[in-house]
């Protein structure tokens, strides 16, 4: 009996709750602009968390694929000109020839006494111009060995990568960057064709697959310039055509560089090696370095970085976007203050017909509720297409996570009730006989 | 003979304004029986509108006993008055008090709407006491589109509609020309003579001559009771 009553009870209040919904949707319909205002402020509210939320986590997620394209594993030296050096040089009249950056003893140093490394990777770099008959393209050439593109998690898009054999061999091949075919090669496929290089062909025998933006820097040596081309040849080959000499001719004077290794890449087995691997070739560095001509670079330590740099940015968009919602907030409370006082005298009546107290929080709740969790769909709507268009506009990229909707929603529908709370109690602690002389 | 409907023991009502005591209500007593058709006089500040408000259950006495249909009202919390107004009184008011936004039909429905009662069982009941007062070709009007007297007729309707044990009616005909107070006025003595209770407040003693008893309030007390005709 008493389970039948209370489900009689919850029927009730279900079949209540729908009509408050009817008559909260009426009386907001009545005001539709003053409505649609209100609501404004939640729909920029949600629809800015959700943008910059994706916003925010899309260019974390480059960020992030730029290091892990490093290899997290990896720590890459590379060798930089020393700010004395670079300073004579500057003085331009001068023949002279620099001798700095990573040796080969370097290498067989690390691979001697450092534990847990399992590769080591050197590479050279040469900046020539490349030439397909007239074509021609500046680019980064890279000696380096066949493992290359397993350590840097690179691929071969089309072709093959050089081999041991090539590397023996002294073979004249090359493997293109994608970035630099369509300047050489815009209407054939440049593979099993043949391009100059600094007075030497070389067969084409593959092309790497396109970098993410940005992420070539890395190969150029730190030297900063944007350079987008580049193209590998066997470490060997390289050191059999240029030496170890490298020869820079300017108007006036030239100068000469001798760099044995640009850039070297050592591979720690585990992860958790990492760090002790740095730190071991670091010492082992600055022991038989005179001079900082040399960078070490600790691509796990970026990422770390970048996701504490990522947890900030959220903590700071998260806030924004907060704060944007309570000022939306504010809004609609504002506005039910106002309505309750313009609707006292229909308070009144209803009291008077036999509305309880809590008939009147419902009421007016609802429709703050109704208003915000509106808002709170068009936002999301709203929220949800505008990352489309920065992507497609700025060419930024955004990832709208799966969790960022609702969080945004149910942010809003709370701040609906929240905000709707103090004007519902206004409405229901007003005297009915007052409220019915109200004009 | 059968208890009262409205029974009224030294009923009290003072007003604290600030610093000064307002005795509105200095002791009242009377009862109303089943089908009785009062009218309530007195010059104003005499504590018509208070004793009002005690009768519809929308104000406390400070002291002394009311009940209604034989039930103690005077110190009831306010869920339990909300049900008592919605379930045993019906209220007509000098202006009307019409929800504005709500269609005829639906202000009728608004008593029910506090009682649960099913959807289509109030709109059924709402639409009947719509032809009763005249108005079932008005049934989706607003407010705003009736004349004075049309609105009253669907307060009226309105304080019908719960089959209330009394209905309250505060100067109804004061916003209306004559001809359409004398028709309202044709229709409380309708629901009169169809066995209804009806109390109404008034300053205009032609009104006050329609019913069949007159109180009369002077000072927050009685005056005088007397039968008419």
């Amino acid at each position: 009996m008493n389970s039948d009553f209370r489900s009689v009870l919850r029927g009730l209040t279900g079949a209540r709750l729908k009509r408050a919904v009817r008559l909260g949707v009426k009386s907001l319909w009545l005001h539709r602009l003053r409505s649609m205002l209100t609501m404004l402020g939640i729909v920029f509210g949600v629809c800015s968390v959700i943008a910059m939320l994706a916003i925010g986590e899309g260019a974390s997620f480059e960020a992030q694929e730029k290091i892990k394209s490093l290899g997290s594993q990896n720590i890459i030296l590379r060798s930089t000109k020393p700010p004395e050096e670079q300073k004579v040089s500057d003085k331009g009249s001068q023949s002279y020839v620099l001798q700095y950056g990573i040796t080969y003893t370097d290498v067989n140093r690390i691979r001697a006494t450092i534990p847990g490394v399992s590769v080591v990777m050197p590479a050279r770099n040469i900046r020539e111009y490349a030439w397909n008959i007239s074509r021609r393209v500046d680019c980064d050439v890279i000696g380096t060995v066949p493992w290359y593109p397993e350590m840097r998690n690179q691929r071969v898009a089309s072709g093959r990568f050089f081999t041991d054999a090539d590397m023996e061999s002294r073979a004249n091949v090359c493997v293109l960057g994608a970035e630099m075919v369509p300047a050489l090669f815009p209407i054939d496929s440049p593979l099993g064709k043949h391009i100059r290089v600094g007075g030497n062909y070389y067969t084409v025998i593959g092309v790497m697959e396109r970098l993410g933006a940005g992420v070539n820097d890395s190969e150029t040596g730190g030297s900063g310039k944007p350079a987008a081309q580049r193209m590998f040849i066997p470490l060997e080959t390289a050191r059999l055509r240029y030496g170890d000499v490298l020869m820079r001719r300017r108007s006036g004077s030239f100068e000469a560089e001798r760099i044995q290794l640009h850039e070297i890449t050592v591979k720690v087995e585990s992860l958790d090696q990492v760090t002790r691997v740095a730190d071991a070739i670091k010492n082992l560095m600055e022991r038989n370095h005179k001079k900082k001509d040399y960078e070490i670079v600790v691509p796990l330590e970026l990422l770390k970085r970048a996701e504490e740099t990522k947890r900030i940015f959220n903590i700071v968009l998260g806030s924004i976007a907060a704060i944007s919602l309570l000022v939306g907030g504010i809004g609609i409370m504002n506005i039910m203050l106002a309505s309750v006082t313009e609707r006292t005298r229909e308070i009144g009546i209803r009291r008077a017909l036999g509305a309880r107290r809590r008939d009147i929080v419902v009421q007016f709740l609802v429709e703050t509720v109704i208003l915000s969790g509106a808002g709170g769909m068009v936002g999301v709507l709203l929220g949800m297409s505008i990352p489309f268009l920065v992507t497609y506009a700025a060419g930024m990229k955004t990832i709208v996570t799966l969790w960022s909707p609702f969080l945004a929603f149910t942010i809003s529908a709370l701040v609906g009730i929240v905000f709707g709370i103090y004007p519902a109690l206004r409405a229901a602690q007003m005297d009915p006989v007052e409220a019915l002389r109200h004009e | 003979m059968a208890t009262p409907i409205v029974q009224f023991t030294d009923v009290r009502k003072t007003y604290q304004m600030g610093p000064v005591t307002v005795e509105a209500l200095r002791g009242i007593s009377f009862d109303i029986n089943a089908g009785d058709y009062l009218s309530i006089m007195g010059p104003s500040g005499c504590g018509k509108s208070t004793l009002l408000n005690l009768l519809g259950c929308l104000d406390r006495p400070s002291s002394g006993r009311y009940r209604l249909g034989g039930e103690d009202v005077s110190q009831m919390n306010d869920d339990a008055l909300s049900s008592v107004r919605g379930t045993r009184l019906g209220f007509v008011f000098q202006s009307y008090n019409l929800i504005q936004q709500l269609t005829v039909v639906e202000n009728i429905e608004v008593p029910l709407y506090y009682q649960d009662r099913p959807e289509e069982e109030s709109r059924e009941l709402a639409r009947r006491m719509a032809a009763r007062v005249g108005l079932e070709h008005r049934l989706e009007h607003k407010p705003f589109e009736l004349s004075g007297g049309q609105q009253q007729r669907v307060a009226i309707a309105r304080a019908l509609v719960n089959e209330p044990l009394v209905i309250l009616a505060d100067e109804p005909t004061g916003n209306l020309d004559s001809s359409s107070g004398s028709d309202i006025l044709e229709l409380f003595d309708e629901l009169h003579a169809q066995g209804k209770t009806l109390i109404l407040v008034t300053h205009d003693p032609t009104v006050g001559r329609r019913s069949r008893r007159t109180l009369r309030l002077r000072d927050g007390r009685i005056e005088s009771d007397v039968a008419n005709r």
